[in-house]
């Protein structure tokens, strides 16, 4: 691409005001530094709504029902009263006692796993899974815990989303500082177009002057630099895009590896990929616009 | 001489200070009438040139009144600038060329500052550039031309749009006076197609080759003769300059090429 053959001569009307008026050759680099930086902030942010989004329907009707029982015979008894109970609850869409091999499976890598091991012996609790039909209030649980608790009095009865209450926290403020990097990735564009513009405007500004007064307008002048500001955004936000979605790509695969249930969820969908693959487009929007009003604001102080 | 009703530029009591320093011109008032040709003359640091910058609206005045084409020009939106200054046409002293741009180009500049069409942009600034002599100089740089190139390369841009009002700052200063009279030529021609001609010079002998011309002298940053009542040279007979003038054409092939004026 060659600015020069657009700005040095006539073309599609414009009338070859100003020579290449390149904001700056680091410009481009700059705004694919910025896009690179904002695309992956947005998908970070993104991944995370979507992982606690995913989190919170799955807990969002779950109870976890423990029976808290360092006899085994009682904990049994009192888990198949629950279950029973469980059953004929209005509200109750299933209950399902967690296996003991998959207790073991999970506590394997705190209590070992070497062979004479026996984990059976330990005072587990007996979990049972509870699904509502609906999302698991403080006051539906509390009703929940009242009628267990009469016929399982070791019975313990938690909401599963209040266990990663913190965790969504946690996931909300990343998300806010998501939005907040974009902001001041945003600013910095602003800024980086606002200072290349005034810098481009004062090494022409004899053209610029001779334009004026053979009766070129300040919007025929801006137009010139509102191009330039598009090629340029384009290109660096090609690039920009380019290397976000690359980073994106490694690091999703990386975290894809952890296995980790939660990270699992932080999938990014066809519509948050168009989101993304907006972002070069809102880079120049932006530098255009920015642009303009700092090349206008510029000539409105010359005669 | 009857003068026509309404006038073309109007200064009244018009003073311009630079800064703090001492004003550069002072209490200036005179009237430009259409289709008239003017010299201003003066001494060199007379004021022609801020004169000028006033006349093509390069400077707002300090005090004074200023009306051009019949609107207050010192009130003037910003906005309405580019609507007064496509029609005027200036030759800079300095010539003030686009330097990234070729003779073509450069004369080309103030149709398409103006929207003309491309097509409709060749034919003239072509057989402009052939009338001033640089035919096959059309994609030279300004830096690679002469200063008399240059120069008509600037007169070029200011007269190819036939403008209402043509001001001249010192426009033959570079050039040879075959070449002065030729250029002297077109301007009376645009002059008399109806275009308002105010041209800076010292050069006497250029001022008598046109004897309808009025003048209008400053004396330090004072108009002495504003109504062009003391007119210098006395009035020659207009055959004889008109005889100067058409050999000067007939040197060069015939009349200015000044029918395709994008209005």
């Amino acid at each position: 691409m060659n600015p020069a053959a657009l700005f040095g001569r006539s073309r599609d009307g414009d009338p070859g005001l100003l020579p290449d008026p390149r904001l700056g050759s680091p410009m481009p680099w700059v705004i694919a530094i910025v896009i690179a930086l904002t695309v992956i902030a947005a998908a970070s942010g993104l991944g995370l709504r979507n992982a606690a989004s995913r989190a919170s329907a799955d807990l969002n009707g779950g109870v976890t029902v423990q029976i808290i029982s360092a006899a085994p015979a009682a904990r049994n008894q009192q888990a198949d009263a629950a279950l029973a109970l469980l059953g004929r609850t209005p509200g109750v869409a299933g209950a399902q006692r967690v296996a003991q091999d998959q207790l073991d499976t999970l506590l394997a890598p705190w209590l070992g796993t070497r062979p004479g091991d026996s984990i059976d012996d330990l005072p587990i609790p007996a979990l049972i899974d509870v699904r509502l039909d609906g999302a698991a209030t403080p006051d539906r649980v509390k009703a929940l815990q009242d009628a267990i608790a009469a016929v399982a009095p070791a019975a313990r009865v938690d909401a599963q989303a209040a266990w990663l209450t913190p965790v969504f926290r946690a996931i909300a403020t990343l998300q806010w500082l998501a939005g907040g990097l974009i902001a001041l990735l945003t600013l910095a564009t602003i800024a980086a177009v606002v200072l290349a513009a005034r810098n481009a405007l004062a090494g022409q500004r004899e053209t610029i002057e001779i334009v004026h007064m053979l009766g070129g307008t300040d919007a025929q002048i801006a137009r010139v630099f509102q191009r330039t500001a598009a090629m340029e955004a384009a290109a660096g936000g090609t690039i920009g895009l380019i290397a976000g979605v690359v980073a994106i790509v490694v690091l999703s695969q990386q975290f894809s590896a952890l296995g980790s249930g939660m990270v699992a969820g932080a999938v990014l969908g066809w519509s948050d990929w168009v989101l993304i693959a907006a972002i070069p487009l809102c880079g120049v929007v932006l530098a255009v616009l920015t642009a303009r009003l700092t090349v206008l604001s510029a000539l409105r102080r010359m005669l | 001489m009857h003068e026509p009703d309404a006038e073309i530029v109007q200064f009244d009591n018009v003073g311009l200070r630079y800064g703090t320093g001492k004003e550069a011109l002072t209490d200036i008032s005179f009237t430009l009438y259409p289709g008239r040709f003017y010299f201003l003359t003066g001494a060199s640091g007379a004021g022609k040139t801020s004169l000028l910058k006033l006349l093509y609206l390069a400077q707002r005045p300090s005090r004074g009144l200023i009306r051009m084409f019949g609107t207050d020009a010192i009130t003037l939106p910003r906005e309405r600038l580019p609507g007064f200054r496509r029609r005027l046409g200036v030759v800079f002293q300095d010539f003030r060329l686009v330097q990234h741009l070729s003779a073509f180009d450069n004369v080309a500049l103030p149709l398409r500052v103006a929207g003309v069409a491309e097509r409709e942009i060749t034919k003239p600034v072509d057989e402009m550039l052939d009338w001033v002599g640089l035919g096959d100089r059309r994609q030279a740089r300004p830096a690679t031309l002469s200063g008399g190139e240059q120069q008509r390369v600037a007169i070029a841009r200011a007269v190819i749009a036939r403008p209402d009002m043509l001001v001249a700052d010192e426009p033959t200063g570079n050039v040879d006076p075959d070449m002065a009279l030729k250029l002297l030529r077109l301007f009376e021609s645009l002059n008399r197609l109806g275009t308002t001609v105010v041209v800076a010079t010292h050069d006497v002998h250029l001022i008598q080759k046109v004897p309808e011309s009025l003048i209008m002298r400053l004396d330090k940053g004072r108009m002495s003769d504003p109504t062009g009542a003391l007119r210098y040279p006395p009035r020659r007979a207009a055959p004889a300059a008109d005889t100067v003038l058409s050999a000067a054409g007939r040197d060069a092939g015939g009349g200015p090429p000044l029918g395709f004026a994008a209005k």
